[in-house]
C-alpha cells in the first residue's frame, strides 16, 4: 500500500455513503478545522513565547502574574482585544477596510495546507507545491496594501506602500531560494523535497549541498524576516516612525486578525524553512561517517530518536526557527527603508542568482554530498 | 477629480512645483511614539523624503516662569525639577547658584563635592537614558531596556539621597538639603564599576553595529557655524566641533579643581552626537573617582534660612547640564519673591535647527535626529 495516498477518513465515509461528494465535504471540513487548529492554536503560546524571549534578551522576567510563568497572560490579552470597540475611521472605505485583515490570514492558511507535517499528515499535496506556495503567499501583500489604502490615514498609507515594495522585492529572492531547493531535490512537490533529505543530518539540504546550502539558508532567513514584516525589518509598522504603520487605524478583532496573521505566517515560513533545509518531519539522526567503532552506537541512538513521530520533529524544528526569528527581532536595530531595498536588489538578488547558477554547476559535476 | 486647494500650514512657504509627484503634509506628533513627549513636527513630504520640517511647541506649557513670580525663591527651586526632569539636580543647581550670587552665601567644601558628585551621577543617568532612547528609536528595543537598567541603579541612589526618583530636589542655596548617607560613597563606587562594564556592552551592542552606523552616519549634519548661530549647547555643539563646556570654559563650583576632558567630534552628524554622550559618561566617571578620593569632612550647608531675600537687581547663573547650558536669570525687587525669572533652556536652542538638519532626509532620519538632539519637551515649553 502506498502510504502517501492513504485517506483513512475519506475511505471510511466512502464505505458507508453512496455519494462521493459526502466524502469530499467531510474531508474538506476536517482539513479546514485541522489547518485552523494548527494555525490559530499555537499562536497564543507563540505570543507568550515571544514575550518571554524578549524578556530574556532584555534581562527581565516578562509576564509572570497571570497563571504559572504568565502562561495565561495571552488569554487575557485576547479576551481584552476581542471585547474592544471595533472602530471604523472617518472616511474609510468600509468594504476594503474590513476585507483587508482577512486576506493575510487566508494566504497563510493556504500555505499551511500544503505543508507535510508527517508521513501521512498533509491536507493537500499538489505536484506543483512550491509554485503554489509562492503564489498564495502574495495574498498577504494585498491585505496590507488594502489596509493602508482604505484607512484614510497617511501613516497607514506610508506603511502599506513600504510594505508592498518590501514584500514584492523580497518575494523575488525567496522564490529564487525555493527554486534552488527545487533544483537540488529535483522536485517541486513539497513532500518529495522532504523525502529527498532522508538519511542523517548530512542529508539535509543545509549540509548536503556543500556551502551553498548554508548560504541559501541564511539568505532564506533574512528574506523571510523581511517577508514576514517582522523586526528588524518591520518597515511597514515601524512604531518609532509611523506609529503603527498599516494597522494604525485597526482595533479589536480586525487588529487581532493582523496580529494572528503575523504569527501564523511565522509558523508557515518556519515550516517551509524546515521542509526545505532541515529535513521537515524527518527525525534528527547523527551521521556515523562509516567509522566502524561508532556505527552501532549511532544506529541505536538514531533508532531511539526516530521513535518520536514526525509531527514532533516538525514542531521542534519550527519552534527552533521561530525562536531564531524572535532573537533577530529583539537584537537588531531597524535599517532605513531605502537601505532595506538596496540590500535586496543590490546584494540578495545577485547573490541568489549566483547561488542558483552554482547549484546547477554542483549538480552537473556531482558535487552534492552522497 | 478636482484638487481641493487648502491653505498651507503655519510656517510653510509655498510648495514649489514638480508636476509628477504631489507633496503632502504629515503631522508627526503631538502624540507620536518617537517625539519624546508632545512635540509636534509638521513635515512636508515628497514620498518618504522630507522637504521641510517645522516644529510646533506649546503642548505642555505649564507657565512655570509665571508661577515663579508668586513663589518664594526657595519654592522656585522645586519648580525647576519639572522642566528637564532628567537633569533635575542641574536645574536646581543653576537656581541655587543665582541665589547664592545675589545673597552672597558661600558653599562649604563638602557641599560642593557632594553637589558635583550628584551632578555627575545625574549627567550619567541622563546620558544613559539618551543611549536607551537612541537604540529604541532606531528599532533596537533591547537597548532601551539596557539603558534603563543601569539608570535604575543611579535612580536608587537619588531615592536614598532625597526621597525622590524623578523630580529629585536636593540642592538648596548654600549647600544641599542633608548630608550624604553612609552608604552613598560605596554605592557610587559600585555604579562606577557597573557603568564601565555596561559601556563596553553598549559599544558591542550599538556603537559598533553596522545598521546603527548606516543609519546615523552623515544623517542630520549640523555645521559648526549653524550650531553656533542657533545657540546650540552641550553635546550637540561639541559634536559639531566646538569644544565649549561651561565646566571648563567658565568653571563654577569646584570643576576647576578636577581633571577631565571635553570630548569633541568634528562631523556634527547623528553618530557623532551619540558617541559624544558615551564619551561624556566616561569623563563623568573620572570626575566621580576624583571626588570620592578628595571629599572632605565638614558642614553640608551654610546660612540655612526658611526664605531668602534678594537685594534688588538682576542675577544670572548658568550650569552645564547633560543637555547643554541651563541659565537662570532672576530680576529681583524687594521681598522674598522674584519680579521675573527666566530660564534659558538648552533644549529649546538645540531643537531649533531641526528644520535645517532633516531637510532632504527620510522620515526615519527625522527620528534619528530628534533622538540624538536629546531634547525634552517639558523643558522647551516650561
Amino acid at each position: 500500500m502506498d502510504l502517501s495516498t492513504t485517506n483513512f477518513i475519506g475511505d471510511l465515509v466512502r464505505e458507508y455513503s453512496p455519494y462521493s461528494w459526502v466524502a469530499s465535504i467531510v474531508n474538506g471540513v476536517i482539513a479546514i478545522v485541522a489547518i485552523m487548529a494548527v494555525g490559530v492554536g499555537p499562536s497564543p503560546m507563540l505570543i507568550w513565547w515571544e514575550r518571554k524571549v524578549a524578556a530574556f534578551t532584555q534581562a527581565r522576567l516578562g509576564p509572570m502574574r497571570v497563571g504559572p510563568w504568565g502562561l495565561l497572560q495571552t488569554v487575557c490579552d485576547v479576551i481584552k482585544l476581542l471585547f474592544k470597540e471595533l472602530i471604523t475611521p472617518h472616511g474609510a472605505d468600509k468594504l476594503l477596510f474590513f476585507l483587508a485583515p482577512a486576506l493575510p490570514l487566508t494566504g497563510s492558511f493556504l500555505v499551511l495546507a500544503v505543508i507535510p507535517w508527517d508521513h501521512n499528515l498533509q491536507v493537500a499535496n499538489p505536484g506543483m507545491g512550491v509554485p503554489f506556495i509562492i503564489a498564495v503567499s502574495s495574498l498577504g501583500i494585498l491585505g496590507t496594501l488594502l489596509a493602508g489604502w482604505s484607512s484614510n490615514n497617511k501613516f497607514s498609507l506610508l506603511g502599506a506602500l513600504r510594505c508592498g515594495a518590501q514584500m514584492i522585492s523580497y518575494e523575488v529572492s525567496l522564490s529564487l531560494i525555493m527554486l534552488f531547493v527545487v533544483l537540488m531535490s529535483g522536485s517541486a512537490d513539497v513532500r518529495e523535497i522532504v523525502l529527498s533529505q532522508q538519511g542523517n543530518v548530512t542529508d539535509w539540504w543545509i549540509i548536503k549541498a556543500p556551502f551553498l546550502g548554508i548560504a541559501a539558508f541564511v539568505m532564506y532567513m533574512i528574506s523571510a524576516t523581511a517577508e514576514l514584516n517582522r523586526g528588524p525589518f518591520d518597515m511597514s509598522e515601524a512604531e518609532q516612525e509611523l506609529t503603527a504603520g498599516f494597522h494604525t487605524e485597526y482595533s479589536s478583532t480586525a487588529f487581532a486578525m493582523f496580529f494572528l496573521a503575523e504569527y501564523i505566517n511565522m509558523v508557515a515560513t518556519s515550516a517551509l524553512a524546515s521542509v526545505f533545509f532541515l529535513g521537515g518531519f524527518l527525525p534528527f539522526a547523527f551521521p556515523d561517517f562509516g567509522f566502524a567503532p561508532i556505527v552501532g552506537v549511532v544506529a541505536s541512538i538514531n533508532g531511539a530518536l526516530a521513535i518520536l513521530p514526525g509531527f514532533f520533529w516538525m514542531a521542534g524544528k519550527i519552534l527552533f526557527l521561530i525562536t531564531l526569528f524572535m532573537f533577530f527581532r529583539w537584537t537588531y536595530p531597524r535599517p532605513r527603508v531605502d537601505q532595506l531595498m538596496s540590500l535586496e536588489w543590490k546584494f540578495l538578488l545577485p547573490a541568489n542568482l549566483i547561488l542558483l547558477g552554482l547549484g546547477a554547476v554542483f549538480i552537473a559535476f556531482g558535487l552534492i554530498l552522497p | 477629480m478636482e484638487m481641493v486647494k487648502r491653505p498651507l500650514p503655519a510656517g510653510f512657504q509655498k510648495v514649489s512645483g514638480d508636476d509628477n509627484t504631489e507633496e503632502y503634509f504629515i503631522n508627526m506628533g503631538p502624540q507620536h511614539p518617537a517625539t519624546h513627549g508632545v512635540l509636534r513636527l509638521v513635515l512636508r513630504l515628497d514620498g518618504e523624503t522630507v522637504r521641510e520640517c517645522v516644529p510646533h511647541l506649546g503642548y505642555i506649557h505649564r507657565g512655570i516662569e509665571k508661577q515663579a513670580e508668586s513663589e518664594t525663591y526657595l519654592q522656585y527651586v522645586h519648580l525647576t525639577d519639572r522642566m528637564d526632569y532628567l537633569t533635575s539636580h542641574m536645574n536646581n543647581h543653576s537656581v541655587c547658584m543665582a541665589i547664592e550670587k545675589a545673597v552672597g552665601i558661600g558653599v562649604p567644601d563638602r557641599a560642593e563635592y557632594i553637589r558635583v558628585m550628584v551632578l555627575e551621577l545625574n549627567r550619567i543617568s541622563s546620558h544613559l537614558m539618551m543611549f536607551g532612547c537612541f537604540g529604541g528609536d532606531l528599532g533596537a528595543q533591547t537597548a532601551l531596556l539596557y539603558g534603563f537598567k543601569e539608570r535604575e541603579v543611579i535612580t536608587d541612589i537619588f531615592d536614598e539621597l532625597c526621597g525622590a526618583r524623578l523630580t529629585m530636589n536636593y540642592f538648596r542655596p548654600g549647600g544641599v538639603a542633608n548630608d550624604i548617607p553612609d552608604t552613598f560613597i560605596a554605592r557610587v563606587k559600585k555604579v562606577i564599576v557597573d557603568v564601565e562594564r555596561t559601556l563596553e556592552e553598549f559599544d558591542r551592542l550599538i556603537t559598533g553595529n553596522v545598521i546603527i552606523q548606516e543609519r546615523s552616519r552623515g544623517i542630520g549634519i549640523l555645521t559648526r557655524e549653524d550650531a553656533i548661530a542657533y545657540g546650540c549647547t552641550g553635546c550637540v555643539l561639541r559634536a559639531s566641533g566646538v569644544p565649549y563646556d561651561l565646566r571648563k570654559d567658565d568653571p563654577y563650583s569646584i570643576y576647576d579643581r578636577l581633571d577631565f576632558d571635553v570630548p569633541t567630534k568634528q562631523n556634527g552628524d547623528s553618530f557623532d552626537r551619540y558617541v559624544i554622550h558615551i564619551d561624556e559618561i566616561r569623563q563623568s566617571i573620572r570626575i566621580l573617582q576624583q571626588c570620592i578620593e578628595q571629599i572632605p569632612e565638614g558642614p553640608y550647608r551654610s546660612k540655612e534660612k526658611p526664605s531668602y531675600r534678594l537685594p534688588a537687581g538682576s542675577y544670572y547663573a548658568a550650569t552645564e547640564t547633560a543637555k547643554g547650558i541651563f541659565g537662570t536669570y532672576v530680576v529681583a525687587e524687594k521681598g522674598d519673591k522674584p519680579w521675573r525669572i527666566h530660564s534659558r533652556s538648552p533644549n529649546f536652542a538645540n531643537l531649533s535647527p531641526i528644520g535645517k538638519m532633516v531637510k532632504g532626509h527620510m522620515i526615519a532620519d527625522v527620528v534619528t535626529v530628534i533622538t540624538t538632539l536629546d531634547i525634552l519637551i517639558p523643558d522647551i515649553d516650561r
